[in-house]
């Protein structure tokens, strides 16, 4: 690992960051803190960290029901994220998305998607936009082996094909879609394949390893930028938790669960950076006792916060107000 | 009588008819190992197998489109989709195939699907998973639409849906399936576009479906103590129209406040309120009202959901206006 210390110790420290959000979101969930539904991306950070770390302020990304790691990885707020969970007026969508809308368009993130796939031809039309605009951004969408079975994954890529638009779209393989394994749903072994019929390059890359998605993504996102067309990066992955809180997870062995704890990629990371000496032990307490005070204060601040007023429920439906009487 | 939840009524009907019909047969995500995202479809693939409970990939456009050919092929599919919003994934097949299959090739060809779908408002999951679609149908001449409020209808409505030869979109609300109620064991059916009166009254109808029609239960009990008698007409099927009970009802009250949890505008319940203003104009005393959910996307925050939703208060303050206007 021929880089700088700062910028690894970067990476972990973002992967940290989220996994930390996480345990406190899972937490407060079961407490009965936080209502609605919550899908975690524990095992999975490698993946939006290692690719957003080679992503500029103005590119664009879309996220997913899963998409806590996505916001943190492109520098969201988390104290809004955790309001947002909280349903409170300071949270991203104030207190109307939740956790599975939590996107922040200021900072490139066009939309977390409920309706699994919602998200594909979203990033298609902003790399068209990026096309017409002449700008050099790019544009990743992230999205799971699930959404690589419907109509919006195949109708995107060939759309970004023909045009070569600027779109890296990213996989997250994690062996699941809600309870059903790819396996039993998915009609290849890997998802990169797939980009074959529609003329682009598709590699399959470990999940769990961010130096690789790391290095992958810089390649296809140099590639994209300098008008070399979409590609397909398939991450595979585990996912550690059930498919949403309170999940029972009767679909799967809890020794199937254990092993891959085992690889999980934090701890792969901080293997391999202890190893080179590029992290000690007051270091890393250090990283994980700053991310958790960061939560807690997020926690504090979303308590805090207002909730919404009744009226907030009519509010922004459109642009300035059309003079509608409700 | 022996007690069953709407859930698991449901489960039954399907078994029942899996049992008495091979053409029968169950596909969705998840319905077949895990038994459905909300467990409705459990035992079936054990029962039944692979062949008869199938497990999909993530495309509801492929399900629907899928259980219209089966359709057409001569079996009897009953698809699940998760969660009403996503219907829209596969709108394009129940629209243009579906609803128009018998119709445009003169009645050659049936189109017996069912698609079951949970639906409604009402535990914070935001706007993509609370939508209530009926209204989303209406417009579309050849579906049936059915929605049930208790479990023995959930299980009669689906038996007699599987049974029909036309193609069938079954709502289940999410906040009902573990309500108890009274279940027959044998197979039967509750006749398709038949409302029920849930509760007599002279001075005003309340007409609504689902959930709702325990909203308007709990309203008739309250203005009940105020001795104004409200009758309660639970729909049953939102289509085809039981105009019959409507009618009677209203030549009895001449005053209808209609309930549903969908937004005003453009609401199902808007065309209840035209076939009566059309054909029972010399018998209402006041102007018709409905009490919907507002215009708007439901929003996540449980204060801003409940303040989308209809409330007992509002169904109350209609009625009363309606009654002394
Ligand atoms: C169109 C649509 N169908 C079904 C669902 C219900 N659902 C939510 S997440 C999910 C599984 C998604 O799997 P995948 O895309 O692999 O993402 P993962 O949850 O594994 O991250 C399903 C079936 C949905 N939200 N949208």
């Amino acid at each position: 690992m021929s880089y700088p210390k700062d910028f690894l110790l970067n990476l972990y420290k973002t992967m940290v960051r989220i996994r930390n959000f996480e345990i406190m979101a899972e937490k407060l969930f079961l407490e009965g803190e936080l209502p609605g539904f919550i899908h975690l991306y524990i095992g999975e950070e490698a993946i939006a960290t290692g690719v957003i770390a080679d992503l500029r302020k103005d590119d664009f990304i879309t996220s997913t029901h899963r998409g806590h790691g996505h916001m943190i990885a492109k520098g969201a707020n988390i104290n809004r994220m955790m309001a947002e969970l909280y349903g409170r007026t300071t949270g991203y969508c104030k207190g109307k998305g939740g956790s599975m809308h939590i996107a922040d368009f200021s900072i490139g993130v066009l939309g977390a998607n409920g309706v699994v796939g919602g998200g594909l031809p979203i990033a298609v039309g902003a790399g068209l936009g990026i096309k017409m605009k002449k700008t050099d951004q790019v544009v990743v969408a992230f999205f799971g082996d699930g959404a690589s079975n419907t109509g919006a994954f195949h109708e995107s890529l060939n759309f970004a094909s023909i045009y070569k638009l600027p779109v890296i779209f990213v996989v997250e393989n994690n062996k699941f879609a809600s309870t059903a394994t790819t396996k039993e749903t998915t009609s290849i072994e890997n998802i990169s394949d797939r980009a074959v019929g529609y003329g682009i390059p598709g590699i399959t890359i470990d999940g769990n390893d961010v130096i690789t998605i790391y290095e992958t993504a810089k390649e296809m996102i140099k590639r994209a930028r300098e008008d070399g067309g979409p590609s397909l990066i398939e991450a595979k992955t585990y996912r550690i938790k059930g498919h949403f809180v309170g999940d029972p997870e009767l679909y799967r062995d809890k020794k199937e669960v254990e092993e891959f704890w085992l690889n999980e990629p934090i701890r792969k990371f901080e293997k391999k950076l202890v190893e080179e000496k590029m992290l000690n032990e007051t270091e890393k307490r250090k990283i994980w006792e700053d991310a958790q005070k960061e939560i807690e204060e997020a926690v504090t601040f979303a308590k805090e916060s207002p909730v919404p007023n009744n009226e907030d429920a009519l509010t922004d439906l459109f642009v300035n107000d059309s003079g509608y009487d409700y | 009588m022996r007690k069953l939840s709407f859930g698991k009524a449901i489960n039954e009907a399907l078994d029942q008819e899996m049992e008495r019909d091979e053409k029968v047969f169950v596909l969705g995500e998840d319905v077949a190992k895990m038994g459905g995202d909300f467990g409705i479809t459990r035992g079936l693939w054990k029962k039944y197998g692979d062949k008869r409970v199938k497990d999909t990939p993530l495309s509801e456009a492929a399900i629907l489109g899928i259980a219209n050919g089966a359709a057409m092929a001569g079996l009897r599919p009953v698809a699940e989709i998760m969660f009403a919003d996503f219907i829209t994934e596969g709108y394009d097949q129940l629209v243009n195939n579906s609803a128009k299959i018998h119709f445009m090739f003169n009645g050659t060809v049936t189109c017996p699907l069912v698609v079951r779908t949970a639906n409604g408002a009402g535990f914070h999951a935001a706007y993509h998973h609370s939508q209530t679609p009926e209204a989303w149908f209406l417009n579309v001449p050849g579906l049936y639409i059915v929605a049930p409020s208790t479990p023995y209808e959930a299980k009669g409505l689906l038996i007699a849906s599987i049974r029909d030869d036309n193609p069938v979109i079954f709502l289940e609300h999410k906040l009902l399936y573990e309500m108890e109620g009274e279940v027959p064991e044998e197979p039967y059916m509750v006749e398709l576009g038949k409302a029920r009166v849930r509760k007599e009254g002279k001075d005003a109808t309340l007409i609504a479906s689902q959930r709702m029609v325990y909203l308007a239960l709990e309203a008739a009990e309250e203005l009940s103590k105020e001795d104004i008698q409200v009758e309660v007409i639970d729909l049953r099927t939102l289509f085809p129209l039981d105009k019959d009970a409507i009618f009677d009802s209203v030549a009895k009250t001449g005053r209808v406040v209609l309930v549903n949890e969908a937004p005003k505008t453009g609401n199902y319940v808007n065309e209840i309120s035209q076939t009566i203003n059309e054909e029972m104009f010399e018998f209402l005393k006041a102007p018709i009202k409905r009490v919907t959910g507002l215009d708007a996307p439901t929003a996540f925050a449980p204060k801003l959901e409940e303040y989308y939703l209809p409330h007992k208060e509002d169904i109350i303050r209609e009625v009363k206006e309606i009654v002394e206007y």
